[in-house]
């Protein structure tokens, strides 16, 4: 009733003094801040308590001498960055960390737009195609990572069984470090590239019909027309690509913990930082600041993203 | 522009190109007889060529493996351990599924599963719902500031989280319960924003019916928005149930008993203890019980999934 009212022409309206109207407003507003509480407040509480403390108690954490488990920690500042820092581990982890994101975002973007590009051809069975290969992204790593250990599997597996073939010895995938790293990413981007296959034709899909064909009777060829035109047209899927499965890279688990529960050379920044905490050390601080570097790591990213679109957004 | 592709559509301007510039002078006259012939010789190597071998080769790419997977789970250790490869299964012996199955307790793992994904993602999606629809369409002085810290929290890793989460539901007494694995995940950015932005394109009109009427928030939220955004929130409740079905690094954490452990978890329990090379069919049943849920789940509704995955990429 007191909304009708409000919402009624003028003549009611001019019944109404401005105190009243005032005190309904005032009504409606408090009403209003209950019902958003109500509705919204569980969410916002389970993302303040598990997304937005941990990281300040991670911080904390950072700070101490703590082994997981133990009742007593001592405060010892910043011990535990310049431990890890100046350990032997720091340029291992940093640099299979880098290894690990440059070329699993390099190799999935790349074979991505390949098959984008046959995904896109005006052929029948595409979206049959489409589908299939986008299906390992959303799979459980952990099988996913099974069924390709046994593939590496130097003893039982295809691959030993095709490099018989060809007269070849399998390497010991698991055990040698550089190996092992190789292996974790060739099926991180087997498992990946669907994800940027499907990005990269909807941005395919999306670019001017009428330049692509002024372009082709302008004699430019296929490949012309793709070098000079799509991959210029599709620089924002391709950034936005970079961003994403840059932060998913630097996030990547399953498949380590899987295929190298060790982390024989596949011990990236989280990975590092899990073993720290819940493999055989329990050093629950040191793997706090480990984590930190990497928030820091992904949160640099992210202000990149956020300028680098605002840009882009206000000269166009 | 549009009659111009008719005119020259992309295959007929292929050939000369194509085909190099040898032939080029030499077979001038041969170039229109291909054209005007869509099934000529040369047409059909190119679409073969330039179509379906690249579409063919990607998905097998990524089928095979898990075609793998499949007929290695039907074979016996024999079939494995054994320099020559044998493809097909000698029948479709179930013993790998019995063994996997009592070897450890998949039927237990199966149910915490889905009581973890049921529950999780039936209690994320409605979270979302209403701190969407108070975001959009309640009066609140601060919803500005509150969708600016779900947008960061979206961009906050679960990863890095996990050892003060850890501690956190540890103290509960969260360890090895499944409210334990729960809780955690509960508070959900993604799902809030994602039907935040499809409530912004709803019309206002539609609510401005509902409010006439005297429907108050509650009936307008689940009597007009939710029924028109049923599409929105298939999306969100797909994802959410893919990723909870998936969710691999917190319940390996919070878990260590069998009887509260999820299938990923489970998986690696059965791979400590069928780590050799006989183990393989039994490992590969274990990934096959794991995997096909979804992946059948992904076949019937692929569209919302695939849609809700690569959301971001067309809005920016």
């Amino acid at each position: 009733m007191t909304k009708l009212l409000l919402d009624s022409p003028a003549a009611t309206a001019a019944a109404v003094t401005p105190d009243q109207r005032r005190g309904r407003w005032s009504a409606r507003t408090r009403r209003d801040f209950i019902v958003f509480l109500a509705l919204a407040l569980p969410n916002l509480a389970l993302i303040a308590v598990f997304t937005y403390l941990p990281l300040i108690n991670n911080m904390y954490y950072s700070t101490l001498d703590w082994t997981l488990g133990s009742v007593s920690a001592t405060v010892v500042g910043f011990d535990n960055y310049i431990n890890f820092f100046t350990s032997t581990d720091a340029p291992k982890v940093l640099g299979t960390t880098a290894v690990f994101t440059v070329v699993t975002v390099g190799g999935s973007m790349v074979l991505g737009l390949l098959v984008a590009l046959a995904l896109n051809s005006k052929v029948r069975g595409t979206t049959f195609a489409r589908s299939a290969v986008f299906a390992p992204y959303v799979l459980s790593g952990v099988g996913v990572g099974l069924v390709w250990l046994f593939i590496f599997d130097p003893g039982y597996g295809v691959l030993a069984w095709l490099l018989r073939g060809i007269g070849q010895q399998s390497p010991q995938w698991i055990n040698d470090p550089q190996l092992s790293l190789v292996m974790v990413i060739t099926v991180y981007v087997w498992k990946n590239l669907g994800y940027c296959a499907v990005v990269y034709l909807a941005g395919l899909q999306s670019l001017p019909r009428d330049v692509m064909e002024a372009a082709s009777l302008d004699g430019a060829n296929g490949f012309r027309r793709f070098i000079n035109m799509s991959v210029p047209l599709l620089s924002p899927t391709t950034f936005f690509l970079l961003i994403t499965t840059m932060l998913s890279s630097l996030q990547a688990f399953d498949l380590i913990r899987i295929m190298t529960p060790l982390g024989n050379g596949t011990s990236t920044l989280i990975y590092e930082a899990y073993l720290q905490a819940f493999g055989a050390y329990n050093r629950a601080g040191y793997s706090a600041a480990i984590s930190v570097v990497l928030f820091a790591i992904l949160l640099i990213i992210t202000v990149l993203q956020l300028r680098f679109v605002e840009r882009k957004v206000h000269y166009s | 522009m549009s009659t111009l592709s008719p005119v020259s559509p992309d295959l007929t301007t292929h050939p000369g190109t194509a085909a190099g510039p040898l032939s080029g002078p030499d077979g001038g006259p041969q170039v229109p007889v291909q054209r005007s012939r869509p099934f000529s010789r040369a047409n059909l190597i190119r679409t073969i060529a330039g179509g379906y071998i690249p579409l063919i080769a990607a998905t097998l790419v990524v089928v095979l493996p898990l075609l793998w997977m499949l007929l290695s789970s039907f074979k016996q250790p024999g079939e494995i351990v054994t320099t020559d490869l044998k493809i097909l299964p000698e029948s479709l012996n179930l013993d790998n599924y019995r063994v996997a199955m009592t070897t450890v307790p998949f039927g237990q793992f199966f149910v915490n599963s889905l009581i973890v994904t049921t529950v999780g993602s039936t209690v994320k999606v409605i979270l979302a719902i209403l701190t969407a629809y108070a975001l959009v369409f309640v009066r609140f002085p601060f919803k500005k500031v509150i969708f600016v810290l779900i947008l960061v929290a979206l961009m906050v890793p679960p990863q890095v989280s996990i050892l003060p989460n850890y501690i956190l539901i540890a103290g509960m007494g969260g360890k090895n319960t499944l409210w334990g694995i729960i809780l955690p995940g509960l508070g959900t950015a993604f799902g809030t924003f994602l039907l935040r932005q499809h409530f912004m394109t709803l019309p206002g009109s539609i609510l401005e019916a509902a409010e006439i009427d005297g429907a108050g928030h509650w009936r307008r939220l689940w009597q007009v928005v939710a029924p028109v955004s049923l599409p929105s929130i298939a999306t969100v409740a797909l994802v959410t149930v893919v990723s909870e079905w998936n969710d691999y690094i917190w319940p390996l954490i919070i878990t260590d008993r069998p009887e509260t452990m999820t299938l990923p978890v489970g998986l690696t329990l059965l791979q400590n203890s069928e780590g050799n090379g006989a183990g393989w069919g039994i490992l590969m049943a274990g990934a096959m019980l794991v995997i096909v849920p979804i992946l059948l789940v992904f076949a019937a509704l692929q569209r919302y999934i695939v849609a809700g995955l690569t959301q971001g990429s067309v809005t920016g």
